[in-house]
């Protein structure tokens, strides 16, 4: 032993007592407690951070920017339904819309043998007229969006004639300011195709009527505007739905339905799945048995046939939002799958080292679920709180699209993906700004959680 | 000393644990997909027993065996022609069975069981082909027609359409239960001849004998059926150009040409194969483009797709007349005639057609009786062309000053709209919320309810606009004209007009065309009048169709798709 | 562990019983008329209609005649579809759901494990980037659009082709289940893997992973016989709600495939308020369900023997 050099290096005067000194280094950080180190890591962690902007963004969003964009979301521009984000919105004044009589002739005559334009196509009617085909029985008017190949491809038919006596026709359906290529296709007498046909083309002009300028607001002095004059039609950042109604108040007035119900239903249901599971796994037991059955009870329930009678329960009239209700009933029918996950969460920790010990140095039952249980299981809740978020958004919207979610013309981002998704080939951005604007919530939450875990896991508790 | 951070443990760059994880994972993943690939292939077997394209051609066009496939917007929920209500039953019924009388490739009609048909005063008679088979062989004889009517009359058997045989003597008092059904105004005389006696002589009887309830049946064959006639492909006979070989609820349905049918030469296809059950618009459509089905319908959103893949569009009324229904109870708002025409004044069916629904074959509503109906001489809205309102917002205002004033009110309270739950119906609510709010201040709550809940509510008069729509039964202006008559349950809202009423009656009862179409006429004016409904607009469909087949008609009374006159043109 | 699952399944039965009288309570409250239709029908047929159905007694003793059937099996007929028995409507359908739904969530159980496990093994690497966003992709897309959108892709890659990759729409054989079944697992998949993951991640950092290393065991006995043992456990617990959830949820994807499922029937039932599709779907689905949780209940014993099962 006297070779080892530490002992030989030992002596005597090392095993006095070290007398008081006035200081002495002190190597301690300052004492934080569990949630001090969790704010501080949850702080520094980039993700997080990232995520807690876009939520303070979309809260912005939602309620100031209504504030900065006084639309109304219901009203409808009925001269620019489905309109993409960007696109022209110049129009002519023109005269209000009289129907033709297929005989009057206006200025603008393009003439041609057979089929021809009579005045200028505008948005508000494309007027035909054709001379007699001599195969012909009767006609069938046709539209194409592209130019007209061969028989077999006329297009969408419009009208069927079914006599010679009419030889014009007025369309009025759907103009946009495009090029339509007519065509008048002659018919034998059982209406079918005889091969004879007629083509034009039509570069349609959008116009709009002095007394629609002056019921939208669009110019400063109404009385004023001649025919030929030009006019702006309002300005749609993000563009129009279907009804003509503007993209980004609505996807606000729908951020307000949508958070509320993704927001505070998760919230909710959640925080009573936790108290439920972790009491029921604590217990243990019959108890246990009798709440966990009681849980399987509320699963198999008919979600939907139950939330038409909840809607009747509360008096949710006609027309009206049942938001309440609907929120109702996502609490009551949602929180058993977080109870059974807590459930089974807390049923493992229960045999850890340390809740035996504390419960040798007195704890009680209340302080054992809510101090040591629910923080180590929070990895599981935030988890589920995270995906309960856009659960919550699609649930509403597969209630929209069976026709029991939020009433016209209220609007929410599950219903507006319901909406744009008909038109999705013809006009994507109708179904993506309400799908982003989902999915950025839905990553905020996630990142969000992501962060809380990180932060909150008491295993990860960071040292110096 | 610091404590090192206990992930490092997997951090660390070529660490045993995260190599030989990586590792285990590869082998778990391998092995997760033959698992599922094994679990597909069990369950695929186990649950073969609902395939719904087993042994089917899976191409729209089979020329080598003649065949089309194509789909059912839902599975016939009755396909016993007692006791169909609905379109799809019908469309099918139209290919596996034969009435009396038919409709032809042009709309006429034409004898289908019976070759000659007589009208003498209130007696009509049918004298039957003596080549008319069911499909097992025996003939069609006239007891199979007096069975069949006589038993969707009985009132146990619940028929819901049995008023369609109430021209016939007694028919409405056997179905009430009034008088035994034996004395129901149809006999089979001899096994090729029935005669039937009507309550009054009515000049449109033929037509409506054309229609699906007026169909045979075959006694012995439905007595042994013990209650399940119609409920699968063997429980039924067929004696239409088609017989149902196979039926697999809810997936698919095959047709085959029926050998025993006595017109089999004018058949040119030998199966039908109805292989998917969807109304999904899209999937209809994917499934067209992948040459999978003969046909589909489009809605506006895929036009633009069709018109560039240069596809041939066809276009066709399909005859149902859709329009607000305003309630006319005494104590409802609506019931005040110069509410009404303020509201028509504002309402404008172009700009609802045009701008708003925008689906090309959709014409704006101007009558109850659409265009497609005949009239006396030749079409009944030629004939007597539907008054219409114009837009006109100041004297709009005027009317509601007026109403106001009668109903003693300073603004109207909200107006109750109740609509259906379709996309179509969802637009115009919302688009009338709008043109009613911005012209004359009237708000409009939107009360969108799925159909039962709906039919209720309009029933019980819990409404005070309601979007509604009427289909023909038969092809005689009285199945829309008769809507209105105070004693029709279908007349939801409750009109009651002794003029109208007269009218209709005289519509009923006259056997001169011409004196039949003027009081239709009358209807049309009175209905304009008086305000009664505010017409939306009549429904077409734009549909594609596989350019080999050929002869696809569609009816607007009858089986709204025909297949009957259909072939394969090959080699293109 | 014998007397438990009895236990267990006799519980199971009341639950079930349950279920059903709330159904019953919750259907007749609806408004709306099961029988009526767009054609207004006079006072004697609706009679009649009404004592077929045995409407036309009171709540209460239908609610007993109707027990008692069921008690048989008999679940009664289709108001919509009066030929067809609601016993014939689930036999012939629910294999269709079920079958939809098990590889829909295998699909998602095995692929929530693996990424799960991936993400956390490769943390704040490029896998776990992938997979996260892959993740956010599934469970931000809504499943009638993620429907829609693989349909469309799979028209237009078939006709890119000239083949017939797999079928569009229908039901039959395997290559129809393929498509379908994946998009209605991804969302419960990308949920999985998230569980999995953090999961995982408490695991490898707890103490027995250090202790069981510090024995010397072997890195791939540590990962299979600890690590994923033990990770795992959240994901079977979810395991059983989400198989009865996924047969019962799948209406969107049977509708946009055309699969004759039973989740379709449910809808349209409930729509149009026919009761006895209602009850007998609800009761079915109930008694499934409990089924499912029972099993993963015994499953989640088995795996962990800590859990004493009382």
């Amino acid at each position: 032993m006297e070779n080892n050099p530490i002992i030989r290096r030992l002596r005597p005067a090392d095993f006095e007592p070290l007398s008081a000194q006035a200081s002495a280094p002190m190597l301690v950080r300052p004492s934080r407690s569990y949630w001090q180190d969790a704010w501080g890591r949850l702080k520094s962690n980039k993700r997080a951070l990232v995520s807690l902007y876009l939520i303070i963004g979309l809260l912005l969003f939602t309620f100031v920017g209504p504030l900065v964009w006084r639309v109304d979301p219901a009203l409808q521009d009925i001269d620019q339904i489905s309109i993409a984000p960007g696109a022209d919105r110049s129009a002519i004044v023109v005269d209000p819309f009289v129907a033709w009589d297929g005989v009057s002739i206006d200025e603008g005559y393009q003439g041609d043998s057979g089929l021809s334009l009579t005045g200028n196509p505008t948005t508000q009617s494309v007027k035909l007229r054709w001379n007699a085909m001599p195969s012909a029985s009767g006609y069938r008017v046709y539209r194409n969006n592209y130019p007209t190949q061969n028989l077999a491809a006329l297009g969408l038919p419009l009208l069927q004639i079914n006599n010679t006596r009419q030889m014009f026709y007025e369309d009025r359906l759907d103009l946009r300011p495009q090029t339509y290529y007519y065509s008048i296709a002659a018919l034998n007498e059982s209406g079918q195709l005889t091969g004879e046909y007629e083509s034009v083309e039509a570069d349609v002009v959008r116009v709009i009527t002095v007394n629609e300028v002056r019921a939208r607001n669009l110019s400063d002095n109404p009385d004023a505007l001649q025919q030929g004059d030009q006019v702006r039609l309002s300005f749609h950042p993000l563009g129009t739905d279907y009804l003509g109604r503007d993209m980004l108040s609505r996807l606000m007035a729908g951020a307000r339905v949508s958070l509320f119900i993704g927001l505070l239903a998760p919230l909710f249901f959640v925080a009573a799945g936790v108290l439920y599971g972790a009491t029921s796994g604590f217990v243990g037991g019959r108890v246990d048995a009798l709440m966990m059955r009681f849980a399987d009870f509320v699963v198999a329930l008919p979600f939907l046939l139950f939330m038409i009678l909840f809607q009747v329960v509360f008096g949710i009239g006609p027309g009206e939002s049942g938001i309440v209700p609907m929120l109702i009933a996502l609490i009551i029918l949602s929180w058993p799958a977080t109870a059974r996950l807590v459930r089974g969460q807390i049923l493992q920790i229960r045999e850890e080292a340390y809740v035996s010990a504390a419960r040798l140095l007195g704890a009680s039952q209340n302080y054992l679920i809510l101090r040591h249980m629910i923080p180590n299981t929070l990895g599981v809740i935030l988890v589920t709180l995270t995906f309960a978020v856009p659960a919550a958004i699609f649930t509403e919207a597969f209630l929209s699209f069976i026709g029991m979610g939020v009433a016209p013309p209220t609007a929410s981002w599950g219903s507006m993906c319901n909406e744009g998704l008909k038109t999705m080939l013809t006009h994507p951005h109708e179904l993506i700004f309400p799908a982003a604007m989902i999915s950025i919530t839905v990553l905020a939450f996630n990142l969000l959680g992501d962060g809380l875990r990180d932060a909150l896991d008491a295993k990860m508790r960071s040292t110096e | 000393m610091k404590q090192t951070d206990p992930t490092d443990f997997v951090q660390a760059p070529g660490d045993n644990l995260t190599r030989a994880a990586g590792k285990q994972l590869a082998v778990y993943a391998v092995a997760a997909i033959a698992i599922l690939a094994a679990v597909m292939f069990l369950l695929n077997a186990l649950a073969g027993m609902t395939s719904s394209a087993a042994g089917m051609s899976r191409m729209a066009v089979d020329v080598e065996n003649n065949t089309i496939t194509t789909y059912l917007r839902t599975e016939p929920p009755q396909m016993n022609s007692m006791l169909a209500t609905d379109a799809v039953s019908g469309m099918v019924l139209a290919h596996v069975m034969e009435g009396l009388l038919r409709y032809g490739p042009d709309d006429e009609l034409v004898g289908g069981v019976a070759e000659r048909w007589q009208l003498d005063g209130n007696t009509m008679t049918f004298w039957l082909r003596d080549d008319a088979r069911w499909s097992n062989g025996e003939a069609v004889t006239a007891h199979d027609f007096e069975f069949a009517w006589k038993h969707l009359l009985e009132p146990t058997v619940g028929s819901q359409y049995a008023f369609i045989l109430y021209p016939i003597l007694n028919a409405e008092k056997a179905n009430n239960g009034e008088v035994p059904i034996d004395d129901v105004g149809v006999e089979a005389v001899d096994e090729r001849t029935l005669v039937v006696t009507l309550e009054t002589p009515i000049a449109y009887f033929d037509r409506m004998i054309a229609f699906v309830t007026y169909l045979p049946a075959n006694e012995a064959f439905y007595q042994q059926t013990n209650g399940r006639y119609g409920a699968d492909a063997d429980e039924m006979l067929y004696n239409g150009p088609f017989m149902m070989t196979s039926w697999v609820h809810g997936a698919s349905m095959q047709l085959e040409k029926n050998p025993h049918y006595w017109d089999a030469e004018r058949i040119r296809l030998d199966a039908i194969n109805f292989a998917h059950m969807t109304s999904d618009a899209s999937t209809l459509l994917n499934l067209f483009k992948d040459d999978q089905i003969v046909m589909a319908d489009l809605g506006s959103e895929m036009l633009e797709e069709a018109m560039l893949q240069g596809w041939t569009l066809s276009q066709f009324m399909e005859g149902t007349v859709f329009y607000t229904d305003f309630n006319h109870r005494p104590e409802r708002l609506t019931a005040n005639l110069n509410l009404r025409k303020a509201m028509a004044l504002v309402h404008d069916a172009g700009e609802l057609v045009n701008r708003v629904i925008k689906l090309p074959g959709y014409l704006p509503g101007k009558s109850l009786f659409p265009v497609w109906l005949p009239g006396a001489e030749d079409n009944f809205r030629e004939e007597y062309p539907a008054p219409t309102y114009q837009r006109d917002v100041a004297q709009a205002k005027v009317y509601l000053q007026r109403a106001l004033d009668e109903l003693g009110l300073d603004r109207l309270p909200p107006l109750v709209l109740l609509t259906g739950d379709t996309p179509v119906s969802r637009i115009q609510a919302e688009y009338y919320q709008e043109v009613f709010k911005r012209s004359l201040d009237i708000d409009l709550v939107i009360d969108a309810q799925i159909f039962r809940q709906r039919l209720e509510k309009m029933t019980a008069g819990d409404f005070d606009l309601v979007a509604a729509g009427w289909g023909p039964d038969y092809n005689d202006p009285l199945t829309f004209g008769d809507l209105y008559a105070s004693w029709n349950l279908n007349n939801r809202g409750r009109y009651n007009n002794p003029a109208l009423d007269a009218q209709v009656r005289i519509a009923q009862s006259s056997l001169d065309m011409a004196e039949r179409m003027q009081a239709f006429g009358e209807i049309q004016r009175i209905i304009h009048e008086d305000v009664v409904m505010l017409p939306d607009y009549e429904r077409g469909i734009v549909y594609v169709s596989h350019p080999q087949v050929r002869g696809i008609r569609r009816h607007v009374i009858g089986a709204e798709t025909d297949f009957t006159n259909a072939w394969i043109e090959a080699g293109e | 562990m014998f007397w438990y699952t009895i236990k267990r399944l006799l519980q199971g039965v009341l639950t079930v019983w349950f279920i059903a009288t709330a159904t019953f309570i919750g259907m007749h409250n609806v408004p709306g008329d099961p029988l009526s239709g767009e054609r207004a029908t006079n006072a004697t047929i609706r009679a009649n209609l009404e004592a077929r159905y045995g409407l036309d007694r009171p709540v209460t003793e239908q609610y007993f005649i109707y027990m008692g059937n069921m008690l048989r099996g008999d679940f009664g007929i289709s108001y919509t579809q009066q030929n067809r028995e609601v016993n014939d409507i689930i036999r012939e359908h629910f294999p269709v759901s079920a079958t939809l739904g098990i590889l829909a969530v295998l699909f998602a159980a095995l692929g929530g494990i693996l990424f799960g496990a991936l993400t956390a093994l490769f943390r704040n690497r490029l896998p776990d980037y992938i997979i996260m966003f892959l993740v956010i992709f599934g469970i931000s897309v809504p499943s009638f659009v993620l429907a829609a959108l693989s349909q469309l892709s799979l028209v237009n890659m078939n006709s890119a082709l000239g083949f017939s990759l797999l079928p569009v729409a229908g039901w039959g054989t395997v290559s129809h289940m393929l498509l379908p079944a994946l998009v209605l697992g991804l969302g419960t998949m990308a949920y999985m893997t998230r569980l999995m993951r953090s999961s995982m991640l408490e695991v490898m950092s707890s103490d027995y992973i250090r202790t069981a290393k510090a024995k010397g065991l072997s890195p791939t006995r540590i990962f299979s016989r600890h690590q994923l043992r033990n990770a795992v456990l959240p994901v079977i617990t979810v395991l059983g709600p989400a198989i009865a959830a996924i047969t019962t949820g799948g209406f969107v994807v049977e509708l946009v495939f055309a699969i004759p499922g039973l989740g379709r029937y449910f809808v349209q039932a409930v729509q149009q308020l026919d009761y006895t599709v209602i009850m007998g779907t609800t009761v079915f689905y109930g008694a499934f369900l409990v089924f499912m949780v029972i099993l993963v209940d015994l499953v989640y014993g088995w795996i962990d023997p800590r859990v004493r099962l009382q």
